[in-house]
């Protein structure tokens, strides 16, 4: 520990730290540009600088950089200081004039211009190198560099060329502080970082406010360390040490007894869709994307807002987008009409804005829903019966002049109508999991024609699937809402457990005599529950008793006679025909 | 045993999960049909192997039909599929043993219809009883007892 007086103030401190760190932690504020905790000082934009009172006389030197000594006396807003600053101020002003962080401490020391020659009106360059050391120290791509000497100083990538080294993490454009350097968008608009809310985020974060369990996550595809091997900024400013780069993957066997699946729905992709314009117009958005905007942790945090920054005067919603259509989905998705309806409410609490609804029905089949109907058409929603046709921005009158038309036929006036509005909303089908063929293999169960797990019984099981001990709940079953998915997940539970420590299946269930089995493995071809599987090591085919449900299939198909169904045996159904042959 | 006399024995696979429950919806509607066709119960109508088909002739069946599920209603998945693989498949062996090929059928009868497979059974009977008998058991007297 080392004693020094700072302000006036004895002070007893670490040795090793510096005179900034010192005044930080003693909350005296001392100004600085080019200074970051986490990188190394560099000193350059000279904003720091203290006065150091020796014995016969007093020096100036930058706080960021130079470490506490036994006795040191320290001021920091002494006259000395304080000229210094505004000097350096000055200087700063001319060098970079568009800087508004340097515009602002001018304005707080009561600087109105500079008295230097102003070179270049629009510089925000200070040529504090942190662009550079950023890029080098923690990032390591190595890809912005000093040029030059003196006066023609400045900072460039090799050549003055596109680097084809920029790994494009933005990490220079975070820690410029005037905003000299900017990102580029892919449309080649130019964005300040702050500005970067709706998409881009950090490598490392939490996914979004209610995340189950509530902590970060490192994006591999952007974190920078992935890239260069580099940066680690993070694990450096972890007081718990809870971030660990070399995590892997683990895979975790856990042996259960029976499984619920509840893996879900996606909506289907609308951008094939080129009448309503998803992907092609800024403003035609999905149902779920919708979801995100109004939500008070999204990303304009619950403001429903054009791509523009707008508030929309009108808003279009289209149901059926996909659903109860012979070219994409035959079957209605149940759930669309109602939350329809909720989203023009939250339309008519948010803003003053018109809601269109486009509908063939309104589907309001459940606990209070026709009534929540009847309210939202006293609240004013327009409700169309036709469902849209198209979203068009080719305008025919003044008033459809950027904005978006939507065309529909009004049924009930036998017309077809253009509403111009500002923002357009789909309701897509809900369709399966890309990946639910996989699962269903997985898992032993079958699916629909319409590609949802397939229930044991339409009515009389609407939890249970073929495969015994695999159960269903909620949308990946078929599309349903909140209501529904929890009574049948509380289905799936109570079967699961009332099963108690056995599953009975049915005695009808197929078996290989290994004796006689050849191995030529035609009856795991045939099955269409997967129950047969190949044994390497007799190399002869088994029948899984859980899985196999009786059908008889393989024991028709095998060649050599090694198949054979329990209850309905070759030998029994022989008889059955002798026996009937006898009889008539 | 002239022709007036003949009536002609037919066995036929009846699956399970359709065509049994709706020939036992044809019994409960108490509709009547003659009583030449006897019905074996299968699981799947893809357990019916070609082999029973054949047993069934040599033993003295005049014909066979094979009973499913339409198709895309099989209970499990595809066996109506399979079993109407194996149908036309068979169809063309047994004209080749000199068998006509009327004397099997396949036919789709789902557990609501009662009334098809009265209807199918009674057709089925009535062309088989114009056709006569397949003869195949070499002439062996058919015991009661």
């Amino acid at each position: 520990m080392i004693n020094i007086t700072l302000n006036g103030k004895k002070l007893s401190v670490e040795e090793g730290m510096t005179i900034l760190q010192v005044a930080q932690q003693e909350r005296i504020d001392i100004p600085t540009l080019c200074y970051h905790p986490l990188l190394e000082p560099y000193a350059a934009c000279r904003m720091c600088v203290v006065e150091i009172k020796g014995d016969s006389k007093s020096e100036l030197k930058t706080s960021c950089n130079t470490k506490v000594q036994k006795g040191m006396i320290i001021d920091t807003d002494s006259e000395m200081v304080i000229s210094a600053r505004r000097l350096n101020l000055e200087l700063l002003m001319a060098r970079a004039p568009a800087a508004k962080v340097i515009q602002e401490m001018a304005a707080e020391m009561g600087i109105e211009k500079t008295r230097f020659p102003i070179e270049d009106p629009d510089a925000k360059c200070i040529l504090c190198g942190m662009c550079v050391r950023v890029c080098e120290d923690v990032v390591g791509a190595y890809v912005l560099t000093f040029e030059e000497r003196g006066f023609e100083r400045k900072v460039t990538t090799a050549f003055n060329m596109p680097s084809e080294k920029c790994i494009e993490c933005g990490a220079c454009a975070y820690f410029c502080p005037t905003e000299a350097i900017t990102v580029e968008d892919f449309k080649g608009r130019e964005v300040l970082h702050s500005e970067l809310t709706l998409g881009p985020t950090t490598a490392i974060r939490i996914p979004f406010m209610q995340s189950t369990p509530n902590v970060p996550f490192i994006d591999k595809d952007s974190c920078i360390h992935f890239k260069t091997e580099q940066c680690k900024l993070c694990e450096k400013v972890c007081e718990t040490e809870a971030i660990n780069h070399d995590m892997e993957d683990t895979f975790e066997e856990i042996e259960v007894g029976t499984a619920i699946l509840a893996t879900g729905y996606e909506l289907l992709d609308t951008s094939n869709m080129q009448q309503f314009g998803y992907g092609r117009y800024d403003n035609v958005i999905t149902s779920l994307e919708f979801e995100h905007l109004c939500h008070a942790s999204g990303p304009t945090g619950g403001k429903i807002l054009l791509k523009d920054g707008r508030e929309p005067k009108s808003v279009a919603i289209l149901h059926c987008i996909g659903s109860r259509d012979e070219n994409y989905k035959n079957y209605c998705s149940r759930v669309c009409c109602m939350y329809a309806m909720k989203m023009a409410h939250l339309v008519h609490e948010k803003l003053e804005a018109e809601v269109y609804e486009f509908y063939i029905d309104i589907r309001a089949f459940g606990k209070g829903y026709e009534e929540f109907y009847n309210r939202m058409q006293k609240e004013g929603t327009h409700f169309i019966r036709g469902k849209a046709a198209e979203v068009t921005t080719a305008a025919l009158i003044p008033e459809e002049e950027n904005r978006l038309i939507v065309r529909a036929e009004d049924t009930t006036v036998n017309m077809i109508r253009r509403i111009p509005v500002d923002l357009v909303i789909l309701c897509p089908a809900i369709v399966p999991r890309k990946d639910s063929e996989e699962i269903a293999k997985l898992f032993g169960v079958v699916s629909s024609p319409d590609g949802f797990f397939k229930e044991q019984h339409p009515k009389l099981a609407p939890v249970s699937t073929d495969a015994d001990g695999i159960f269903l709940a909620g949308a990946c079953q078929s599309p349903k809402d909140i209501p529904d998915t929890v009574a049948q997940g509380a289905g799936a539970a109570g079967a699961v457990m009332s099963l108690g420590d056995e599953v009975a299946i049915e005695p009808i269930f197929s078996e290989i005599d290994d004796e006689i089995c050849v191995g030529c493995k035609i009856c795991i071809g045939v099955c269409p529950y997967d129950a047969i599987s190949f044994l390497e090591d007799k190399k002869v085919s088994s029948i899984e008793e859980t899985l196999c449900k009786g059908c008889g299939a393989c024991v028709a198909a095998c060649p050599s006679g090694a198949a054979d169904q329990n209850c309905f045996t070759n030998s029994q159904i022989e008889a059955e025909v002798s026996g009937a042959l006898i009889l008539v | 045993m002239g022709k007036n006399t003949f009536e002609p024995k037919i066995i036929g696979f009846l699956c399970r999960w359709c065509t049994y429950q709706g020939a036992d919806l044809a019994g409960t509607s108490r509709m009547e049909y003659p009583p030449n066709l006897i019905p074996v119960r299968v699981m799947c109508s893809g357990r019916v192997d070609p082999s029973f088909i054949l047993q069934a002739y040599a033993e003295g069946a005049d014909a066979v039909v094979i009973f499913g599920c339409h198709p895309g209603d099989c209970h499990y998945q595809e066996g109506n599929y399979k079993a109407m693989s194996r149908y036309h498949l068979l169809k063309k062996m047994i004209e080749e043993l000199g068998i006509e090929p009327q004397r099997l059928q396949l036919e789709w009868v789902s557990a609501a219809e009662g009334e098809r497979y009265q209807k199918e059974v009674s057709r089925i009977i009535s062309e088989i009883r114009e056709l006569g008998p397949l003869g195949w058991n070499n002439g062996k007297v058919q015991s009661n007892g």
